[in-house]
């Protein structure tokens, strides 16, 4: 297995009757950007919230086969949700910081988990705020309402949150759909500056970003995973034919 | 091109229909202030404002009479407070349990049966609270009479939890999706996600009802009359008969003489409760307008 930090195998999904997810077999490096692209509906976000089990809080999911993060399988019966998800952190498509201060935002993983002591707080919520170069801009409102920041600065807020709990990996469900262009664009590099500590995927509408932000890419279709490469592959000589329709704006 | 002056005309005259049913009932309120400065004000003529609100003795037909109203408002203050510590930490839990953790069948049920509970005639809560709770509460305490305040605490307690508990599921429900998505992907538990995210996003929510809660333990007048005992005396300890302010106003008007002293005190007293009121509306009203700074 090596380098993967997430491999899929057979993956099924149902939602009740109907088949979201159908034999995926996925394997994402470690310390890259992995991105899904596809059309609305084809499975993609389904597949992200695999990983660190968010499906399970919709009624009448089943899923089938192997799916292991970090080597464990996380469908296992006796997987610790909590500690999956202290591992697998995970981004919203609308910025959704907690209706609290800025420095309990952070501060609500450190508790939850209870990684540090309150003394060490301060340190950690000014590193988590660095490492998404908030801190400069947050450094005298750190008890001010998150809800008051700009769509940018809550979503970096809701990358910052995640990071002390020093997950291994991101999952990014459309980052940037609730940001401007420039926005959308800073978050990219955060990105990029932290796949360096992190394996990130990202769900993604949008191509042009899958283009710019990810190493690898998946494209999806009907619950399928249809072809998955190199980005440079993907968008220059996919293999397939619906992945080439797809990418060249013929349908979706 | 009459049919587009029509339309004008239509907007035109609701929207002045709205606007004056707006100015109304805020009139209305006004003039009920006023009607009340204008009876009770008569009674400062004869009083002084600080023998009225801190004066120990209300012998309203002894004669002289004295018309202090601390026993009452101490006795209001005793029932409201008692009221509250029983029905604030039931009513909150149990809008918490409602919106939260109960499942479906069992949530409407419970929905059900608080607003069945909202819907029982006071006097028939009262009616109750005397024949049941007034002897219990005698034969546990070995009191004299189980007609005292915390009788009438007890009685309150459940004409207050349907306002609190509706108002307070409300708010809960009305916590965003996401809020409770972002904490269970952090690897909260069920617990961390209720308490410490959703019921503080819903803390705006929850004082309110609180408030309205108080506000209707206070302005309660004919449960509270039926199972306090009516004493008007200062009260040393919540199994002692009290009398409260609205049940003073109820009691005696029949009695007094329009125009008169007494006349005069009770609508002083109404001047009072409107005030209480006003300060708790106030207070909520703060509170929520600077929860949502």
């Amino acid at each position: 297995m090596g380098d993967f930090c997430i491999e899929t195998r057979g993956l099924d999904l149902f939602y009740g009757d109907f088949q979201a997810l159908t034999a995926v077999d996925l394997q994402v490096p470690a310390r890259e950007v992995t991105a899904l692209i596809g059309p609305s509906g084809c499975g993609k976000s389904t597949l992200l919230r695999v990983f660190n089990r968010m499906n399970d809080l919709i009624d009448g999911v089943r899923v089938a086969g192997k799916v292991l993060v970090d080597n464990e399988d996380i469908y296992a019966p006796d997987a610790d949700l909590l500690r999956l998800r202290e591992k697998v952190g995970m981004v919203f498509q609308r910025p959704n910081p907690f209706p609290l201060s800025v420095y309990e935002n952070i501060a609500f993983g450190l508790s939850v988990h209870r990684l540090a002591g309150r003394r060490e707080y301060g340190m950690v919520v000014e590193q988590a705020l660095r490492d998404v170069l908030l801190w400069d801009d947050l450094k005298d409102k750190l008890h001010k309402s998150a809800l008051s920041l700009s769509l940018e600065q809550q979503q970096r807020l809701c990358i910052a949150r995640v990071l002390p709990l020093k997950p291994q990996v991101l999952l990014m469900d459309e980052p940037c759909s609730a940001l401007d262009p420039i926005a959308t664009l800073h978050i990219e590099d955060l990105m990029r500056k932290l796949k360096s500590d992190y394996t990130i995927v990202i769900v993604t509408h949008n191509m042009q970003q899958a283009a710019r932000a990810s190493d690898r890419a998946g494209f999806m279709y009907l619950g399928k995973l249809i072809e998955f490469d190199e980005t440079a592959k993907i968008f220059t000589q996919p293999r397939q034919e619906l992945t080439e329709n797809y990418i060249s704006g013929r349908f979706g | 091109m009459s049919s587009k002056r029509l339309r004008k005309l239509k907007e035109w005259w609701i929207e002045k229909a709205i606007l004056l049913s707006g100015i109304f009932s805020v009139v209305f309120v006004l003039l009920i202030f006023l009607f009340l400065l204008r009876e009770g004000f008569s009674l400062f003529r004869g009083e002084s404002v600080a023998d009225f609100l801190f004066g120990k003795s209300w012998y309203p037909i002894s004669d002289p009479p004295r018309f202090g109203i601390l026993p009452l408002i101490l006795g209001s203050l005793l029932v409201t407070l008692g009221a509250a510590a029983i029905s604030v930490p039931i009513g909150l839990a149990a809008a918490l349990f409602i919106a939260e953790i109960a499942p479906g069948r069992l949530k409407e049920g419970l929905k059900a049966g608080i607003e069945l509970l909202a819907a029982i005639p006071s006097v028939v809560i009262g009616f109750i609270g005397m024949i049941t709770l007034g002897p219990w509460i005698k034969n546990l305490f070995h009191i004299p009479t189980g007609l005292t305040a915390l009788t009438g605490s007890v009685t309150l307690a459940f004409m207050a939890m349907p306002t609190i508990v509706s108002i307070a599921e409300d708010a809960i429900t009305a916590v965003p999706r996401q809020y409770r998505e972002a904490a269970v992907a952090m690897g909260a538990t069920k617990w961390q996600t209720t308490w410490r995210i959703v019921a503080r996003a819903a803390r705006p929510g929850m004082v309110a009802a609180v408030m309205l809660g108080i506000g209707r333990v206070i302005g309660e007048t004919m449960a509270v009359m039926m199972v306090t005992g009516n004493a008007a005396t200062i009260p040393h300890s919540i199994l002692q008969p009290v009398r409260t302010l609205t049940a003073t106003i109820a009691a005696e008007m029949g009695e007094s003489v329009q125009g008169g002293a007494h006349y005069a005190a009770l609508f002083a007293i109404g001047i009072v409760l409107f005030v209480i009121t006003f300060l708790i509306n106030g207070v909520a009203d703060l509170y929520l307008h600077r929860s949502r700074r």
